[in-house]
């Protein structure tokens, strides 16, 4: 049980490429965090430095109260799971979990007792003699798993560890995973490039880009209120929808006008970003949020100069909602995600995702009124890019 | 994320019988052409096969039949063990040369893999200043034929290596004479060395190959190197190690050239091989009883390759790793 922390953690490769600049980064004892990005954002080798696989360039590693920056990994009384599970496939089930303390020189009825344990929380006793040849994807996930509990190390460290599994069993491994975690109460650093797995398992999430850390916060807290245009992107499936607009304030409230429409902001929109006062009249980046769009025929409530007006291109059906797709005939903003398929709309016209009630009607290719929860607004410098809010 | 619901209807299917009533040449052209590679692999079988077979008969034959008939006219009643006699009696020698063949094939075959298994893992999975040139230095040495060291390394069996200082006139002794000519040990000395660089080629190309995510598991589970290489590499080698000891058995055993130069006349370390040669005596004499000899020299290296060929198992990763 320790407290991981990073501080000023900078990896320059031999060749030059600075991966991560002056990561500052402080785990809780027993916190889950999650490291999160696009890919090639230094997310992996952020977490190989805890681990003790990539030296430090700069910076002061900590696990517990030990700097650890010239530590062994074996000396630096963490267990990892690695992406594609990396058991040993000559050994049994039970020697694969047993090998650490093996090599520890831990007496042998206590690696006994110790593997039978964890055997029996991963559900894994049944095939303790089989070798991973024969085990299911699940099974081998488990047994890297049951390799790292067994240690009972400082800290868990898992990279990507849910990748390689079928969609089903990953939103089944992510739960267990989570509860085993809360469970064993072990701080744990979890790599991820799927913002879901960050937002349902992590206490907390560290978003990173380009070796930068943007934010750290708690899921809800960063999809409230992202730093800047790129956290906004990433964190959220369907991503938020990022256009240009100009403000225009009078008293308590104002105008948004993205391309030919125009958007009433409630007085709710200035109370909660006082800030927005200093862009009257300035072009900014709005984000509106999936679920911050809806049918207007189901959403009598909302005033008339919160609608917009647009044609339905793409309906996709999840049963408990219905994504529209629509363009709006406004600047697109470009979130920096390297991994984000942008679907390309003509110039001047953006592409957009709203998350309709499934009684809505709308069929493809209709023209509909889709009303804007305004207030839930997200408003960026459009310089600088990061948000205006507070 | 698109999940409209889409229902398969079962009937799109297109029914098995379709397929076939169309071009009947083509597919029996293909059926033809299909079995030519598996035809021309048990013709390769046949004709290599033949010669052994001549052999093995012959080796039954006596002197006169022998002259006088191919092996392929061969009649039963000719048949007889006389030449396997002949050879095995003490005054051929036959049964020490195998123990001498075997005291420079089984070393020969040993200490090179035991040499290169550490050598390679060092090449692939141990980082040091140097490490890429010393590899391409090592494979180098295969372009190096055997044939230009035979007699630097026999006088060095003789009489040991010395360097004499030109201005000082002192000479410093390199490798003192250990007396190894005539000797077993200088043979299965040579074929070390001369195996060296093909051995860690070999076993570098498959040690590296092995997933990287299992090294750094076993290092975060506490493994040095030496348990590394101990409990992963090795096991994990033995498709490869089963490889090269064949490969270099058959070679050491059935060798030929070495054993001549560094034993020779020495007929108390003579070889299978050498002894075999000499059996046919002066003008081919005994050459009748060739086919018998050679017959016992090829059956020790059958057997350690049907001992060691089921050590090719495939599918040993199955399961390590997934990507």
């Amino acid at each position: 049980m320790a407290t991981v922390q990073l501080e000023g953690i900078n990896k320059v490769y031999e060749n030059g490429y600075h991966a991560i600049h002056d990561l500052n980064l402080e785990i809780e004892d027993q916190e889950f965090l999650v490291l999160v990005g696009p890919s090639g954002c230094g997310k992996s080798t952020a977490l190989r430095m805890i681990a003790g696989l990539e030296t430090i360039s700069g910076g002061t590693m900590r696990i517990g109260e030990r700097v650890v920056n010239e530590v062994e990994p074996k000396d630096r009384d963490i267990a990892m799971v690695f992406q594609n599970y990396a058991l040993y496939p000559h050994m049994t089930v039970y020697d694969n979990i047993g090998f650490a303390l093996k090599l520890a020189k831990v007496p042998k009825e206590e690696i006994d007792s110790r593997v039978r344990k964890a055997a029996a929380i991963l559900e894994l006793e049944d095939n303790l003699q089989r070798k991973p040849g024969q085990l299911s994807g699940g099974q081998r996930q488990r047994v890297a798993m049951g390799r790292a509990i067994v240690r009972q190390p400082a800290a868990f460290l898992m990279d990507e560890p849910l990748s390689n599994l079928d969609a089903k069993l990953r939103v089944q491994m992510r739960a267990e995973i989570a509860s085993l975690q809360r469970e064993l109460a072990v701080t744990t650093v979890y790599v991820t490039h799927d913002q879901i797995e960050a937002m349902t398992m992590g206490d907390r999430v560290a978003v990173l880009k380009d070796g930068y850390l943007q934010q750290v916060d708690t899921p809800q807290n960063l999809y409230d209120h992202p730093v800047n245009v790129f956290v906004a992107a990433f964190i959220g499936s369907p991503s938020m929808n990022l256009f240009e607009a100009d403000v225009r304030l009078s008293g308590d409230v104002g105008t948004v006008t993205l391309g030919s429409n125009v958007l009433g902001l409630p007085a709710e929109c200035l109370v909660k970003n006082p800030k927005l006062r200093d862009y009257d009249g300035r072009r900014v980046i709005i984000g509106i949020r999936p679920e911050d769009y809806e049918d207007a025929a189901l959403a009598p409530n909302v005033p008339e100069s919160q609608r917009i007006t647009s044609k339905v291109s793409l309906i996709e059906a999840l049963g408990s909602e219905i994504m529209v797709h629509f363009r709006i005939d406004a600047t697109t903003v470009d979130s920096g995600d390297p991994d984000a398929v942008e679907e390309k709309a003509g110039a001047g016209t953006a592409n957009a995702v709203g998350r309709f009630n499934p009684r809505s009607t709308v069929r493809m290719g209709q023209t509909v009124e889709i009303a804007v929860s305004t207030e839930n607004m997200h408003f960026f410098d459009l310089d600088s890019r990061q948000t205006i809010e507070g | 994320m698109s999940a409209t619901t889409t229902t398969l209807s079962g009937t799109g299917q297109p029914g098995p019988s379709s397929a076939g009533q169309s071009g009947g040449i083509v597919d029996r052209a293909y059926q033809f052409l299909r079995r030519i590679p598996t035809g021309v692999l048990w013709l390769i079988v046949v004709v290599w096969s033949i010669p052994t077979l001549g052999l093995f008969i012959n080796s039954f034959r006596d002197r006169d039949a022998q002259r006088a008939t191919g092996w392929w006219k061969v009649k039963p009643s000719e048949l007889t063990i006389d030449n396997y006699d002949t050879i095995f009696s003490a005054r051929a020698g036959l049964g020490r040369s195998l123990l001498n063949s075997a005291a420079i094939a089984i070393p020969a075959t040993i200490i090179p893999i035991a040499i290169a298994a550490f050598a390679a893992y060092g090449f692939a999975w141990i980082p040091f200043r140097g490490r890429k040139g010393l590899f391409i230095a090592t494979v180098a040495l295969l372009a190096i034929p055997l044939q230009v060291a035979l007699i630097p390394l026999l006088q060095m069996f003789v009489g040991g290596a010395s360097v004499t200082l030109p201005l000082l006139d002192k000479t410093i002794v390199l490798i003192p004479d250990f007396d190894l000519a005539g000797t077993t040990t200088s043979v299965w000395l040579t074929h070390t060395g001369f195996a060296m660089p093909f051995a860690i080629f070999l076993l570098h190309n498959y040690i590296s190959s092995l997933p990287k995510d299992l090294f750094e598991a076993a290092r975060i589970d506490g493994a040095d190197h030496f348990t590394i290489f101990w409990r992963l590499v090795l096991p994990l080698s033995i498709p490869v190690l089963a490889a090269f000891a064949i490969f270099q058995f058959l070679w050491t055993w059935n060798d030929y050239l070495i054993a001549n130069t560094m034993i020779g006349a020495n007929a108390s370390q003579q070889p299978t091989t050498i002894l075999i040669a000499n059996l046919a005596g002066d003008f081919g004499r005994n050459e009748y009883i060739l086919p018998a000899g050679a017959f016992v020299q090829a059956f020790v290296p059958l057997v350690v390759f049907f001992a060691l060929q089921r050590y090719f198992v495939r599918g040993l990763l199955a399961g390590s790793v997934k990507g």
